[in-house]
């Protein structure tokens, strides 16, 4: 084990009306990976390459030390995947899944798999074609956290569900990592999900990652500015400064590497900085974009 | 977010709930009760170490200081509030001494509403 659980060294993929491309990121075993991205941004395509359900045309992917897509056998029996276009038989119950899984997998743990039924409030009597999304979304994860997969890769497990089963299902995947050889890949529209449990963030943006980086980092990192100006006065930029907006004397500025040379360096331009303000995980997402599309930011 | 668990933590101290020299959770641990990631609570562990509120061995568990720093930190806490009001003070041209002044009224009002 070289301490990646997932590693992507350039890697691309070539359709007719996308690219993704240059996808590189290490995921440390024990941690916790968010994706966040916009719809088409190329989450799920890198999450099946990763999975080996589609090879990707150049780069280099390794899940838990096996190449892919040439290891996937050895890897998949360690990977636990759940993503919205997996089907459950509509009319068997959720017990006739989870006898068929145990089945399967030696390691299913049948305790667990009671106690996640009782806490995902879950009947499972139930056949899967009575049950609402948030039921359906919450038995095909039981199916795979039960057999306790050294790696977890999960495809926008909380969209579209209720904020108790969301948080329901971010406290279960947030155990997973109470065992530190265990390791979760998600992707998320939601910021706030990916905010709360993850070790480690990924923008992608267009078939590209636009950032990736410790969670911690970003929100140290990535200040507002507010800002006063001498009358009739126009800031003056600094190295870094984006997203200078206001009128007359009070501007506010976004700051993306925010350290200890910045704020003398506002104080040379003549300004007053009135407040230092921390940027939520979602402004600092839609700032990164927003500033990369535009070419600011690189 | 690792902000508001560093308070927390230094709470639980200052009340005594986690006691001196006191065995504290794995990193691992509090990150699954609170629901939030290892690398918020690796931080905020990291940060209370500095400020010498908790002590940290390499593959031990992680202890509350034998004398904890708590003082200190409220310490430079009010610092922090009292200079911040000093500031807000200057914008609307108020002296030390009307917001020293001021300080006390607000005491008054809360007396009266206790």
């Amino acid at each position: 084990m070289n301490g990646s659980a997932v590693s992507l060294a350039g890697v691309g993929k070539d359709y007719k009306h996308f690219t993704l491309d240059d996808i590189s990121f290490e995921l440390p075993q024990g941690s916790i990976m968010g994706f966040i991205g916009a719809n088409g941004a190329g989450k799920s395509t890198t999450i099946r390459i990763v999975m080996g359900l589609i090879h990707q045309d150049r780069g280099a992917v390794r899940v838990l030390d096996n190449p892919m897509p040439a290891g996937q056998v050895a890897a998949k029996r360690e990977i636990g995947y759940v993503s919205d276009d997996m089907r459950l038989y509509a009319s068997e119950t959720i017990a006739w899944h989870m006898s068929f899984i145990a089945s399967i997998f030696p390691s299913w743990d049948a305790d667990y798999a009671r106690e996640l039924v009782r806490r995902f409030d879950l009947t499972p009597e139930q056949r899967i074609k009575g049950l609402s999304h948030g039921q359906r979304v919450k038995a095909a994860l039981l199916l795979v956290l039960a057999r306790r997969p050294r790696l977890l890769v999960l495809d926008e497990p909380t969209t579209g569900l209720d904020p108790i089963a969301r948080q329901e299902v971010l406290g279960a995947l947030i155990e997973v990592l109470a065992d530190e050889r265990r390791t979760v890949l998600f992707s998320s529209q939601n910021t706030m999900d990916v905010e709360q449990i993850s070790d480690r963030i990924t923008f992608i943006d267009r078939g590209r990652i636009v950032a990736s980086d410790d969670k911690e980092n970003y929100l140290d990192r990535w200040r507002r500015v507010r800002l006063e100006l001498p009358e009739g006065a126009v800031l003056t930029q600094i190295p870094g400064m984006l997203d200078v907006r206001g009128s007359g004397r009070l501007n506010v500025a976004t700051i993306p590497d925010f350290g200890e040379t910045t704020l003398p360096l506002l104080q040379a331009t003549g300004a007053t900085v009135l407040a230092i303000e921390p940027m939520t995980l979602e402004e600092i997402f839609l700032s990164t974009v927003k500033n990369r599309r535009e070419g600011l930011l690189v | 977010m690792y902000l508001q668990i560093i308070e927390q933590i230094r709470e639980r101290v200052a009340v005594g709930d986690w006691r001196r020299g006191a065995e504290i959770p794995s990193i691992r641990q509090l990150a699954v009760a609170l629901r939030v990631s290892v690398i918020t609570i690796k931080r905020a562990y990291f940060e209370l170490e500095r400020e010498g509120v908790i002590v940290t061995h390499h593959g031990k568990p992680s202890r509350v200081a034998d004398v904890p720093n708590v003082e200190k930190i409220r310490d430079d806490d009010l610092d922090q509030h009292l200079e911040r009001a000093l500031h807000i003070g200057a914008l609307l041209g108020l002296t030390p001494d009307e917001l020293a002044a001021r300080l006390g009224r607000i005491r008054l009002k809360k007396e009266d509403k206790a």
